[in-house]
């Protein structure tokens, strides 16, 4: 079976050594995944693999077979971004811009991985459903590296689209 | 045509103020916001070429030596692999910045562990990064005596800045300090590694590079190649972050444009996460005295600063790390001294802030030692200390707005005044406290041209080769023309990062924004010249807003006036001596909260406050955005970030983003921002100055501060991590 990618099937490299990671970005032509380490370090590259985060460069892409892969550019596009891509635009979420894709889709699937009620470092009652509080966002968003310190701004564009609870 | 302009005088007209769009200024969304959060805008290694080779630099684990042979055919026979490059044109150092000439050259010269050597170039990044492994390089050593410890080799020493009698002074002083700290060396470590995809075409290059000044860029790549710079053409239209570290051209330029020259063929080199760390640039260690002497009121009588730093032999470079100690506080008798020592550890060169990112701070904490021993408030110790003129130098300050951010900011802190004594608050576990210090960065101008031209449908464009790094170029270039031509944003297009475009300054030392807004500005100035003359008019009775020339009580749309042609200048801003006769910098205050583990020695910032004045806010949001960054760095600065290297090999031990611990989400509580506003006409046209690098300027010695409130303990080497603190936490 081949990989689907943004809801397009696309045949799988012959070279076992190419990663998720290289295969979106060199044989798909989906450059919106980054790659800030390709160690799994910065969560630059991160994906939705059957709608879970992963960072895409620690997975080969061999091992994908079958798989329903969504990157940046599944999530929304300039003429129709999602909610979470225009959440950081309005609150300037971004400067250089190079974690940004990592980080929307870190945080859509964070926001559902709460909804879900998985418990995280900064949960206290692992019993009860987590809140959203800044310092679950945090946690969770701790994967993300941003070196050009968005992270104030980050937060408040992920605060902005879970609204009222967070 | 062109409008030219070498500020030899303040320029108090402040048109911009005069202006009517009322766009500058104003916190608008970055334009290219949109492609960045889709993943649409595409950095270096993200451009299509058919048939891209890939390359991969090899790297050699050697302190000193030569290479005596390189053996291509252990790799020619492999998978894929096309060529082997051991031009000699390979350069083995990174340029620093604004050198505007080939880096050390050649590569085949090794002067520190992990230099590259060689580039592999092969059909696939896989098959490449194979071969990379394989390639068999001789090498002639000489490591035995190369010094890698900057503490015990003899020190070059710079001119040193004295007035009157310091020593002298410290023993007359009612108050003194006399305090020794340490900074370990930093890494920029921006997100996007360092890339290049060259293309030739027999006789002239394409680049799409990830650097941050294109004008020295194509300088340095011409004259690393052997080529005239008109056969250079570079392209960053989106660089991910830079922080000095793609100030000059590094290895992967020069790697990718040589293999290209010779296969004929677009070739890519992306370097490794490890590569940048190890190849790349530090900031250097620092070793710092600071010696403060003061009278019964708290009044510096006698300051002194002395460094030491480091960098491989034959760089210019030594960290500015006395910078702003010349301007920040009085004191007549006056010590400063930088001295730098020759080791073979990477290339030191500038990492955001070089000087001020590291020197501040110590300076910082010296005065909270003095405000404890004064019995004063910190913050008014400060206010106490704000000298009226360059104490140096005697000349004015242009415009400084030190005395207003420690106010304002203490007021949005919620600052408690009076005396100190640590440890007044706990919480469980936690000491709680809180510190505050002093911004400062010095102001620099560079050179820069832009074209402007206004098309026949009344909107406009504005071209340079500058880039946007991250630093809202894109937003604050469109909003200075917008508002000298009245025009919103959506109605001026923007283009940059092309050296087939006016060169601009480049992004360094905070003063791309005031440097190449400048040169917009200038262009305008000629617009409106020119639209005047259209309508038979004085340009000063001439507004324009909205897309309408408005004068006396007239109004005809500009694309009207226009009639059909476009009409377009190029501003041509040059520094003259405006910056020389008075004291510019930018300035600021920080107050830290801070947690501090009692067992552990863990620290937390809380929440934490900067104030600053830069002079003309050019978009607040953009602006807002570089303090935050700012400040997040400040955290990894005073908390966790350390470049380690082996003592017996010199190699950077932790040369990756596991192990070099920059800020995470988790680190970086809510940070408030206060921006006030300034016009600092001897600091450029606009009355703007820079903003990218003061939130890093002096913030970790607030947190410092902060600790020691909190605790107890005063910490004296930077990074406070928790071994450290607990070492320095009292018994009782
Ligand atoms: S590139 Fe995958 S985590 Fe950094
Ligand atoms: S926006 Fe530059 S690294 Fe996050």
């Amino acid at each position: 079976m081949p990989i689907t990618i943004n809801d397009t099937p696309h045949d799988l490299p012959d070279d076992p050594r190419v990663s998720l990671l290289d295969f979106l970005r060199s044989h798909a032509g989906l450059t919106g995944t980054k790659k800030g380490c390709d160690h799994g370090q910065c969560g630059a590259c991160t994906v939705l693999v059957n709608g879970v985060r992963i960072n895409s460069c620690l997975s080969l892409a061999v091992t994908h077979d079958g798989d329903e892969v969504t990157t940046i550019e599944g999530l929304g596009s300039p003429v129709s971004p999602s909610e979470m891509q225009q959440a950081f635009l309005r609150h300037d979420g971004f400067q250089c811009g190079y974690c940004t894709p990592g980080q929307i889709c870190s945080a859509t699937a964070m926001l559902k991985e709460i909804a879900a009620g998985w418990p995280s470092d900064a949960t206290d009652d692992l019993e009860a459903s987590p809140k959203l509080t800044g310092e679950e966002i945090r946690e969770r968003m701790s994967g993300n590296l941003c070196r050009c310190g968005a992270y104030a701004n980050i937060v408040a564009a992920i605060r902005d689209v879970a609204g009222e609870n967070a | 045509m062109s409008v030219h302009c070498k500020q030899d005088a303040p320029d108090e007209r402040n048109v911009l103020d005069s202006t009517k769009q009322g766009v500058l200024g104003e916190p608008l969304e970055r334009p290219e916001g949109l492609l960045k959060v889709t993943g649409t805008a595409t950095y270096a290694a993200e451009f299509d070429a058919e048939s891209c080779l890939e390359g991969v630099l090899v790297t050699l684990p050697v302190v000193r030596g030569t290479i005596t042979s390189i053996d291509r055919e252990s790799v020619l026979q492999m998978p894929g692999v096309v060529a082997v490059i051991t031009d000699e044109r390979l350069t083995g150092r990174a340029a620093q910045g604004m050198a505007g000439e080939a880096p050390f050259q050649p590569a085949q010269q090794v002067c520190y562990w992990g230099q590259p050597v060689a580039l592999v170039v092969a059909e696939s990044f896989e098959e490449a990064r194979d071969a990379a492994k394989h390639l068999s390089v001789e090498c002639n050593a000489d490591e035995g005596d190369a010094p890698l410890d900057p503490d015990t080799v003899e020190a070059e020493q710079r001119k040193p800045t004295k007035n009157g009698d310091l020593a002298h002074a410290m023993t007359q002083a009612a108050h003194s300090v006399d305090a020794t700290f340490t900074t370990d060396g930093h890494a920029s470590a921006a997100m996007e590694p360092h890339a290049a995809m060259a293309q030739w075409d027999g006789q002239s290059l394409t680049v799409h590079a990830s650097l941050q000044m294109l004008k020295f860029n194509r300088a340095e790549l011409a004259d690393s190649l052997n080529l005239k710079e008109k056969q250079v053409r570079l392209i960053a239209p989106y660089v991910g972050g830079g922080f000095g570290s793609k100030l000059g051209i590094s290895q992967e330029t020069v790697g990718a444009s040589l293999a290209a020259m010779k296969l004929g063929k677009p070739v890519r080199v992306v370097m490794s996460r490890q590569q940048v760390f190890q190849t790349i640039m530090r900031r250097s260690e620092t070793t710092q005295r600071v010696r403060l002497a003061a009278d019964s009121e708290g009044r510096l009588t006698g300051f002194g600063h002395e460094a030491r730093v480091s960098n491989l032999p034959g760089e210019e470079f030594a960290e500015p790390v006395l910078q702003s100690s010349q301007f920040l506080y009085g004191g007549d008798n006056r010590l400063l001294q930088l001295e730098v020592a020759r080791i073979h550890r990477m290339t030191a060169g500038s990492v955001r802030a070089p000087g001020e990112a590291v020197g501040v701070q110590t300076v910082e904490q010296a005065m909270d030692m003095l405000a404890e021993k004064a019995g004063i408030d910190p913050v008014e110790l400060r206010l106490r200390n704000i000298p009226e003129r360059h104490p140096a130098k005697d000349k004015p300050y242009s415009s400084r707005k030190l005395a207003e951010c420690l106010r304002e900011g203490a007021s949005a802190f919620g600052w408690k005044d009076g005396p100190r004594k640590p440890r007044h608050t706990r919480e469980g576990e936690w000491w709680i406290g809180s510190g505050v210090a002093s911004a400062a960065r010095i102001h620099a101008v560079v050179e820069a041209k832009a074209r402007v031209t206004l098309r026949p449908d009344g909107t406009a464009l504005v071209e340079t080769d500058m880039t946007d790094i991250g630093t809202g170029t894109y937003a604050i270039l469109g909003q200075v023309a917008g508002e000298m031509l009245g025009l919103s944003l959506d109605d001026v297009e923007v283009r940059l990062g092309d050296t087939d475009m006016p060169p601009g300054s480049g992004s360094g030392g905070s003063f791309g924004a005031s440097s190449c807004g400048s040169a917009v500005f200038l262009a305008c100035e000629g617009l409106r010249d020119t639209l005047a003359e259209k309508l038979g008019i004085e340009a000063s009775d001439l507004s324009l807003k909205d897309g309408f020339a408005l004068w006396e009580n007239e109004k005809k749309s500009i694309a009207e006036v226009l009639d059909g042609k476009a009409i377009e200048e190029i501003g041509h801003f040059e520094p003259g001596k405006s910056t020389e006769d008075y004291a510019v910098a930018s300035f600021g205050a920080f107050f830290a909260e801070v947690a501090v583990n009692h067992w552990t020695g863990e620290t937390r910032v809380r929440r934490m406050t900067g104030a600053f004045g830069f002079g003309r806010v050019l978009n607040a949001r953009t602006a807002r955005s570089q303090c935050l960054g700012g400040m997040t760095w400040c955290i990894g600065n005073a908390l966790t970030e350390s470049l380690l290297f082996d003592p017996t090999d010199g190699h950077l031990a932790n040369c990756d983003l596991a192990e070099y611990h920059v800020p995470v989400h988790r680190d970086v509580p809510d940070l408030e921002v206060v921006l006030l506003e300034e016009r600092d006409a001897a600091a450029s046209p606009i009355q703007a100055k820079g903003v990218g690098e003061l939130g890093l300027c002096g913030g970790a010695g607030a947190i410092a501060n902060a600790i020691y409130d909190a605790c107890g303990a005063r910490v004296f080497a930077y990074p406070m991590t928790p071994d450290r603190v607990l070492a320095a936490m009292p018994d009782k």
